[in-house]
């Protein structure tokens, strides 16, 4: 029924100070890349909270990118290894949940490096691609893997915050 | 209340429109999304016709909030706020969406063009029916200035200010200020005498009232905001007294220990141990050389200490520390030359008479080495044949892209003082001669005119191997003559190489002191090309000189002049505008935790002990929003990026992907 190749739908959160620029280098500078990253501003990347990136995933992205400035470029300083971090930590759990890695990307982008983010999309893009649609709730809702995973990592979850008598 | 939202997508005459189905666009925005009442395309939004329409639609149709689809928020998000305002409407309830610079300009394929400009036109209609109205904060502007670096840029900044009666900290890191321009000897195209126009600048900035001069001194940290900077200076221990000194000299006259001055004389000369860069430095003080000082080695000698009519040489002078209240800081830190042992087959460093720019300015200059005599490395014999090598280290893929400005002109500018000083010939080998501003191409021509030869074609080698008859004892020009066709060699008996300017080699560490960023090659950024080629993205740190990117001295000075003009307007006007982009934290929700309190680097967040509960202080945030994506609780709201307002962005983003809501499935 669906004739259309199959276009990944991806959401980016660009910083304002580095990534956000870089698209507006890569624009001014009339790049081409893929239309597929549909980008949100946020003042940092030490913005995104890791429920966002989850909120995408359920209402229909296929993957999503996060990009800031490069580590010890921050215009809040550090805040981009925050980001780094919680990236960290959300990129375990999704695979714990059986996602594919290509599907969440940090990618550092200075104000200076428009090809930069253009040429990050564009590898992100296809690997989506290759991956197909993400089809989060059918995934969840038919593959009991899914949900033995989701229950194991609540079980770790558990006896990682026990406190040893 | 549901919102009433009008869109408006502009076509940017055909950058927009050529590729966006802009009517179309408008259509399915008015028919699809919730809360549009109003949607329009219009051929220049940014226009006061553009502008105009979005101020009646606010007024008639009673709009709520506002949508533009058009370029980069950063370029008309300030024009379109204020239409709002004009109107009536609170500037924060209108959301830009970048279909230019995100959309038309990127993209290839039309439909699929299309398809990103209604994600982001979604998402901008869903977030802006969550934005809330903000009041930007007024705070006072501190009338004191700093600028940092005291070459020309920054010297004529400081002057501009100091002689409007604003008080201006310069901060220089070398022992005195006047930067490059004091180690030339002369400037084109008039052939000025560069000490003679710089000096007199240099001796009204060390007398000048209303200038603190900080020479020998360094920026150690930044805090605060534009209005209200601190700033911690580092001012070296020179191990002179400057309240007792009265520059006489005499110490360093007396001083027994000479070392090879590699700052100011490039290598050609040497400097005592306590030593001025130069005669006419400014400030006059000497400054000990801790490293090549007997004393500080050995433990013995003080001669200077001796000899000192004024009892001002201290050796026990330990680095001191200053806090300075500025409103807005110029920064005018300059450049470094390229190095050219970087380029092997040039041979510099190996071949003793292949010169750089830079040393030729000195050995040019009546008070440098050579006491003005051009002559070989030997210090000797003079020259009868001279070549000089355009774009070392510029304009090559190997080591800089980018064209350095000024080596043409220094190059013609060298020509001339061969001939005017020497019998000897001069060839230039230049890739294209560029001589773009006013008196250049007249220079050009004169020099054409005093017999300076021309060859078009980058060197490819300089060597000492000689070959050919008459080669013997000379450096060998090895060139693609590109105008005749074929390969040549030159032989000459002196090569100056016409080094790149390059960023300071820390000009990254500086920027993130400042909290300016750099581009690839390591000059500042300016917040915009074309338009404001003087400020940075961050409010109250303004640029100047070749820190920004290569330039001459004209270029330097009017840059100086710019940052200092645009400074001088927001201390007349008295206070500025501080964007409402903070966080907050609900009492209520919080749950003291104290999780956000170690996440903010700038110590905005406090706990409340009697309360039990974080607090933030709005004065310090800087709105990054780190602790609002942190906070369990949800405790903590960032304004203008809500975690409601970005959900909703993301709803919309994803206009066409969602399915609906299936219920989830009982445990």
């Amino acid at each position: 029924m669906n004739e259309q190749p199959f276009e990944p739908k991806i959401i980016g959160f660009l910083c304002n100070w580095c990534s956000y620029r870089a698209a507006d280098l890569a624009g001014t500078s009339r790049m081409k890349y893929a239309p597929n990253v549909r980008t949100i501003r946020v003042m940092c990347s030490g913005r995104v909270d890791p429920t966002f990136v989850l909120k995408a995933f359920a209402n229909g992205a296929d993957g999503v990118m996060i990009a800031g400035c490069h580590p010890g470029e921050c215009h809040y300083l550090v805040q981009n290894y925050k980001a780094m971090r919680r990236f960290a930590m959300l990129r375990h759990t999704l695979r714990a949940l059986g996602m594919e890695d290509e599907r969440i990307r940090l990618q550092w982008a200075s104000a200076a490096e428009g090809n930069v983010l253009a040429a990050a999309v564009d590898e992100m893009v296809e690997q989506v691609r290759a991956l197909g649609p993400l089809n989060w709730r059918e995934r969840f809702a038919e593959n009991g893997r899914m949900r033995q995973a989701v229950e194991r990592l609540a079980e770790e979850h558990a006896q990682a915050m026990e406190v040893p008598a | 209340m549901s919102e009433r939202v009008g869109v408006y997508i502009c076509h940017c005459g055909s950058n927009i429109a050529g590729k966006v189905d802009v009517v179309g666009l408008a259509e399915w925005a008015a028919e699809n999304l919730e809360g549009v009442v109003v949607a329009r395309d219009y051929k220049f939004m940014c226009s006061s016709l553009g502008q105009e329409l979005i101020a009646e639609d606010i007024q008639k149709e009673g709009l709520t909030r506002v949508v533009v689809g058009a370029c980069s928020p950063h370029l008309h998000e300030k024009t379109f706020r204020r239409a709002c305002a004009n109107a009536g409407l609170n500037p924060y309830l209108c959301q830009m969406a970048s279909l230019r610079e995100q959309v038309s300009w990127v993209t290839e394929d039309k439909a699929l063009a299309d398809a990103k400009s209604r994600a982001l036109i979604a998402g901008a209609v869903g977030r802006v029916q969550l934005q809330e109205p903000l009041q930007p904060t007024e705070v006072p502007v501190n009338p004191n200035t700093l600028v940092v670096g005291g070459g020309i840029a920054g010297i004529q900044a400081a002057l501009e200010l100091a002689d409007a009666g604003r008080h201006v900290f310069l901060v220089e890191r070398e022992p005195s200020i006047g930067g490059h321009m004091a180690q030339f000897d002369k400037t084109f195209p008039t052939l000025d005498c560069s000490a003679c126009i710089l000096t007199p600048k240099m001796s009204d900035v060390g007398q000048h009232d209303d200038i603190t001069l900080l020479s020998y001194a360094e920026v150690e940290e930044v805090k605060g905001f534009v209005g209200s900077f601190e700033v911690r200076v580092r001012k070296k221990a020179r191990y002179v007294k400057e309240d007792l000194c009265t520059g006489c000299g005499i110490c360093i006259e007396k001083c027994p220990w000479k070392v090879k001055d590699e700052v100011f004389e490039v290598g050609l000369g040497t400097r005592k141990a306590i030593y001025r860069p130069f005669p006419q430095a400014v400030p006059k003080y000497p400054v000990i050389d801790r490293e090549n000082c007997a004393y500080f080695k050995k433990g013995t000698c003080k001669a200077c200490e001796k000899f000192c009519p004024t009892d001002a040489i201290d050796f026990e002078q330990q680095d001191t520390f200053l806090d300075l209240a500025v409103g807005n800081i110029i920064l005018a830190t300059g450049f470094d030359p390229f190095d050219a042992g970087r380029i092997p087959q040039y041979s510099y460093g190996k071949l003793p008479n292949v010169f750089t720019s830079l040393e030729f300015e000195r050995m040019c200059n009546a008070a440098g080495p050579t006491g003005g005599r051009i002559v070989l490395r030997d210090g000797v014999t003079e020259p009868q044949s001279i070549g000089i090598v355009h774009c070392v280290g510029s304009r090559d893929q190997n080591y800089n892209p980018y064209c350095s400005a000024v080596c043409c002109m220094a190059a013609l500018k060298f020509g001339h003082l061969v001939k005017e000083k020497t019998s000897a010939e001069v060839t230039s080998f230049y890739i294209d001669l560029r001589a773009p501003a006013k008196g250049y191409e007249e220079f050009y021509d004169r020099l054409l005119g005093e017999g300076m030869k021309f060859v078009r074609g980058r060197v490819g080698d300089i060597s000492d191997a000689a070959r050919l008859p008459g080669e013997k004892g000379k450096l060998i020009v090895q060139v693609e003559d590109t105008l005749l066709g074929r390969q040549r060699r030159i032989p000459v008996d002196m090569v100056v190489l016409m080094t790149a300017l390059e960023p300071r080699a820390d000009a990254h560490q500086v920027g993130l002191k400042f909290g300016i960023s750099c581009s690839m090659e390591g000059w500042f950024t300016e917040r915009h090309p074309k338009l404001d080629p003087v400020a940075t993205m961050t409010d109250g740190i303004f640029l100047a000189g070749t820190c920004q990117g290569p330039k001459d001295i004209p270029a330097s000075v009017s840059q100086g002049a710019a940052a200092a003009a645009r400074i001088q307007g927001m201390i007349t006007k008295g206070t500025v505008l501080i964007e409402p982009v903070v966080a907050t934290i609900d009492a209520e929700r919080c749950s003291g935790c104290r999780i956000c309190n170690n996440l903010c680097p700038f110590n905005a967040i406090e706990f409340l002990e009697a309360e039990g509960v974080s607090h933030i202080n709005q004065a310090l945030c800087k709105g990054c929003g780190t602790c609002v994506a942190a906070c369990p609780a949800q405790a903590i709201t960032g304004a203008h990026f809500t975690n409601e307002q970005i959900s909703a962005e993301i709803l919309g983003l994803l206009y066409d992907a969602r399915q609906p809501v299936a219920e989830p499935a009982a445990v």
